[in-house]
């Protein structure tokens, strides 16, 4: 081993693209928020300073991770878990609320927000869990452990009001599908958000209706008259769920989050209220053409008026500033680092790294397509950062976290026999 | 676990990764690339067009005394669409405006545009914009706009500077320079020189943020242009003499021009009844202007431009050049008067007779005058009357009679003398001397303005030429003036002994015991001047009177009207030597003159 027998070999790739991405997200926070160009960089009363620092603390946790030995993380996996489980129970009792959250420590001058950190503790246990000899998805008692995992620490972030952390852990759907679980969930769900879109937009009755007639037309094919029995299940399931659907938009959702579903379809104009960061966010990045207005020369993203610009919305940023070509770049890192993260995934000898690898790139996959989507108007207005991008120390030590265990996991695969 | 059994699932993660990242490819395509509407409404929203106005340039007279200057008004402005959220009532209480007039013009502004601007509230003093300017930000979609306003620093001289006012819609059609709201150069010397005052706007695109408040120039300034402010004018306006002429002409109808004759600059003019300039300015503007457009008196009117009066005897001095130049006469010939009595003109008074032709303009005989016009209508060089009267008409025309001067005096009118073709129409051709002999003496259908009376004081003070009267000095810094402002017009007499005989009559004027105006000598100062009488079917007679003075070196030429004042020695006579001594002297000395002529109220006394 080239580099020590400590540090192994890591991936320089994933180290460059994430030092890239770093970079580019700063350089973003600087133009959001410097009140002029050539600001000092290192003043500490600004954000892009603040988070000059953030970035700094970083990399010494980066570089502190490779010097962990790697077995550390899958020995400590359920000792982190059941810790962060115990902090995110604890910020529910002693926690500050920002926005509406109750997601954050307050020390001093200075925030914490554990809920960031709870994603790669999750990831750990998941990999734990699944890495063991004697699980299998055909025990149904490995469903339900699974989901404990993922759900517990999903709902009580939810119960600290921070919906979009808490559906973060949608993702790790993707983690099971590669280690088994039935493609047939990952199809229902999407059948189900369709369903969902279609009875907020056309009424449970209309798509009733659709869903009969649309049955009628399967039994005209002789071949499937032999499956009426599972056909007419899936139907009356289909149909409850639809019913179901409505109760939940109009009984279960916020009316914040059902109005910004409604901006989202379509169905409400409200440019001024629930509809207005998305609009902002879309003439920002609209108007930036093919290779943008220029650095600095934002005058949507720099005179705020995109809400939430150097956190959430960053990505208005680079639309406004670099254009079409300067977005291309950073959803062309962003898929090269998720590619890459899945073939040093698949190369692992140990269940354990290939399972938390897919949690990485799971977890990121979420964000960045989530994040992206919500400003430009394909997803509702969900507050979730986008990694290594949106202003913030805790995401961005957690992301920092979640990668560097897995180059680490991946620097010292061939040690795991 | 059980082995890697769902190792080709990874393509299908992969798959939803690269898919995922090609439908926002897509759409960022489209909403970046394909549809520009984005781009448009960014601008609309971020930028905003800042109009730069130009000061307009200044006025000064011949002494660089300051005539008119600008001062800084504000224009509160409205963008309708970037109003929200604001606290009306707060926002009228600091505008001291009542809600209903807010609702009023917004809906206005609204009505105008929603997306570009619209003037809310004119012309507000630094004083009115203070409490609001410094919480604009609570203000959205209002800003202040600074724009100037003339003012003057003394009440003189309004009819000739003129006033400025708000565009019309047909100057917004006619020049696109303008866009509404702005000023205009509307009568007098603003509206002359329009194009050289107004300067030229410039503009400034700024970026404002999301509170409405200005952030910088959007690219550095790029596309920007700057205002070039406009040129200021040196006139040739004494401010002192032109105030002194409005305080002696106070509670009197009539005008005075002052003219230097050597350069044709006009010195003074005062038109009566006058108004204070500063009252057509801002606000009170179109309020005023109604009142002084209401005044039975007229204030508006510029009586020294447009008023047109007959000459009366002081146009007995062209006759008599005339008939000179034509050899009719000469200064020796003798013609008799029988005074009152005298057929078929009349004379003023009983004096001596026979007399020749310096006594006679020196007592202002009209026998005399009627003797002479008789002989240069029925000159036997000409084979009859039309043709010698065409003569006559030809040669006074020379004198800048019967029309205009077309240099930068307002609202001139060209006066009248009446053509031949004219008596061809009112007699059907057969007139002759007799019928015409009114114009012997400066009466019937012949009009003169006082601009041209004080030209033809002008033209005996340079002995044969004027030079068109005028305002301009300089322009900016630029002192050449249109050449058509220096030229010379040589009058149709031109021998100088003419003059010697015309003028050491007009001496006589003040010198002789008899002289019309033999109380108003002065003797540091020698003056040259004809009385006027003119007979005015409305009521008293117009008093007129023409001057030059020192007679040797003459450097200012009055003419003086005082309507339905009498004989032109009372009022006329008297003003146009004070406008004389003043000039000359800087100093009056005839107190009692002065205090009686600033007290006489012809207006109001009747």
């Amino acid at each position: 081993m080239s580099r020590g027998s400590v540090i192994g070999k890591p991936d320089w790739v994933l180290m460059v693209l994430y030092l890239i991405l770093v970079f580019y997200g700063w350089l973003s926070i600087y133009s959001a928020s410097a009140p002029e160009q050539y600001a000092p960089l290192l003043d500490m009363s600004q954000r892009y300073g603040k988070q000059l620092m953030w970035i700094g603390f970083s990399l010494f946790l980066a570089f502190s991770i490779l010097l962990i030995d790697s077995k550390f993380f899958s020995t400590f996996s359920y000792a982190f878990y059941g810790f962060m489980i115990l902090v995110l129970i604890a910020v529910l009792i002693f926690g500050k609320t920002v926005a509406g959250s109750k997601s954050w420590f307050q020390f001093g001058s200075f925030a914490l927000q554990p809920g960031e950190f709870a994603k790669f503790a999750t990831a750990l246990a998941l990999a734990k869990f699944l890495s063991a000899r004697n699980v299998g998805f055909h025990q149904f008692q490995t469903k339900w452990k699974v989901l404990v995992i993922i759900g517990l620490p999903a709902a009580l972030i939810l119960l600290q009001n921070d919906t979009g952390s808490a559906l973060v852990y949608l993702a790790f759907i993707l983690v099971l599908f590669r280690e088994g679980l039935s493609g047939l969930i990952i199809v229902s769900g999407v059948v189900m958000a369709f369903l969902f879109i279609i009875t907020i937009i056309f009424g449970e009755f209309y798509v009733s209706a659709g869903l009969l007639a649309l049955t009628a037309l399967i039994f005209l094919f002789k071949r499937f008259r032999k499956q009426w029995k599972s056909i007419s299940i899936v139907l009356v399931l289909s149909v409850a769920f639809v019913f179901s659907v409505h109760t939940a938009f109009h009984k279960v959702l916020e009316p914040h989050q059902r109005v910004r579903i409604q901006v989202l379809l379509g169905l409400k104009k409200d440019p001024l209220g629930a509809g207005y960061n998305v609009n902002q966010a879309k003439i920002a990045i609209g108007s930036g053409g093919f290779n943008g207005k220029g650095y600095f020369d934002g005058m949507l993203t720099r005179n705020h008026f995109v809400p939430e610009q150097s956190t959430d919305f960053i990505f208005c940023t680079i639309g406004e500033e670099r254009g079409f070509l300067g977005a291309l770049v950073l959803i062309g890192l962003f898929v090269a680092l998720l590619l890459r993260i899945i073939q040093l995934a698949e190369r692992q000898r140990s269940d354990f790294s290939r399972i938390y690898g897919y949690g990485v790139a799971s977890i990121l996959f979420f964000h960045f397509a989530v994040n992206i989507a919500m400003t430009i108007g394909f997803a509702p207005v969900v507050g979730i950062p986008l990694p290594f991008f949106s202003y913030g120390g805790s995401s961005l030590w957690a992301f920092t976290i979640l990668l560097f265990i897995f180059i680490k996991l991946d620097a010292n695969r061939l040690n795991v026999l | 676990m059980y082995n890697n059994n769902f190792s080709k699932r990874k393509y299908i993660i992969g798959g939803i990764f690269v898919l995922i990242a090609l439908a926002f490819l897509v759409r960022l395509f489209f909403l970046q690339m394909v549809d520009n509407q984005y781009k448009m409404t960014a601008r609309n929203i971020a930028l905003r067009t800042v109009v730069e106005y130009p000061a307009r340039g200044r006025i000064y007279d011949r002494n660089h005394k300051l005539l008119v200057y600008n001062d800084a008004v504000y224009d509160l402005m409205v963008i309708p669409k970037q109003v929200k959220d604001i606290d009306t009532a707060k926002f009228c209480r600091l505008l001291d405006i009542t809600p209903e007039f807010f609702k009023e013009q917004m809906d206005a502004a609204r009505h105008y545009s929603s997306y570009r601007p619209s003037v809310f509230l004119k012309q507000l003093s630094k004083k009115e914009k203070g409490p609001i300017d410094e919480i604009m930000y609570e203000f959205p979609g209002f800003y202040f706009q600074t724009r100037t306003l003339r003012h003057y620093p003394q009440p003189i001289a309004a009819h000739l500077l003129g006033n400025v006012g708000e565009v019309s819609v047909s100057d917004l059609r006619k020049d696109p320079f303008y866009s509404a709201g702005d000023y205009i150069g509307k009568s007098g010397i603003e509206k002359y020189y329009e194009k050289e005052l107004r300067g030229k706007k410039g503009s400034r695109i700024v970026e404002v943020d999301v509170h409405n408040r200005v952030r910088g120039s959007f690219q550095d300034g790029k596309f920007d242009t700057i205002s070039v402010p406009g040129k200021d004018l040196t006139l040739s306006i004494d401010e002192v003499l032109q105030a002194f002429g409005e305080k002696l002409m106070q509670n009197k109808m009539g005008s005075i021009v002052a003219l230097q004759p050597e350069t044709g600059e006009i010195l003074a003019m005062v038109t009566s009844p006058t108004y204070d300039p500063n009252l057509l300015v801002g606000r009170p503007r179109s309020e005023n202007y109604n009142r002084l457009l209401h005044d039975p008196y007229k204030p508006l009117m510029n009586r020294a431009v447009s008023g047109t009066y007959p000459p009366g005897s002081t146009f007995k001095m062209v006759n008599a050049l005339i008939a000179l130049q034509d050899k009719v006469i000469t200064p020796y010939t003798w013609f008799t008067c029988q005074g009152p009595d005298s057929k078929p003109i009349a004379c003023s008074h009983y004096h001596v007779s026979p007399l020749q032709l310096k006594t006679a303009i020196a007592l202002s005989c009209n026998s005399y005058f009627w003797k002479t016009f008789d002989r240069v209508l029925n000159d036997p060089v000409f084979p009859n009357t039309h043709v010698a009267y065409q003569n006559w008409y030809d040669k006074v025309l020379t004198f800048g009679f019967g029309h205009k001067f077309h240099t930068d005096i307002p609202f001139e009118v060209s006066g009248s003398i009446p053509t031949v073709k004219y008596y061809n129409k009112l007699y059907r051709g057969s007139w002759n001397a007799l019928t015409v002999r009114s114009l012997s003496i400066g009466q019937g259908e012949i009009l003169v303005t006082p601009v041209q009376l004080a030209n033809l004081a002008a033209i005996m003070a340079n002995r044969g030429y004027y030079i068109s009267p005028h305002f301009l000095i300089a322009m900016g810094k630029n002192d050449t003036i249109p050449a058509r402002y220096t030229e010379r017009h040589d009058v149709a007499v031109q021998n100088p002994s003419y003059y010697k005989t015309v003028i050491s009559a007009m001496e006589e004027v003040f010198d002789s015991d008899e002289g019309t105006a033999r109380f108003y000598k002065m003797d540091s100062i020698t003056q040259a001047g004809k009385t006027g009488t003119v007979q005015n079917p409305h009521g008293k007679d117009h008093s007129i009177f023409i001057a030059f003075a020192p007679v040797d070196h003459p450097k200012i030429a009055v003419a003086v009207i005082v309507e339905n004042a009498g004989f032109g020695a009372e009022w006329a006579a008297p003003i146009a030597s004070l406008m004389i001594e003043e000039y000359l002297t800087g100093k009056v000395k005839r107190q009692k003159l002065l205090e009686r002529i600033e007290k006489g109220d012809l207006i109001h006394d009747k």
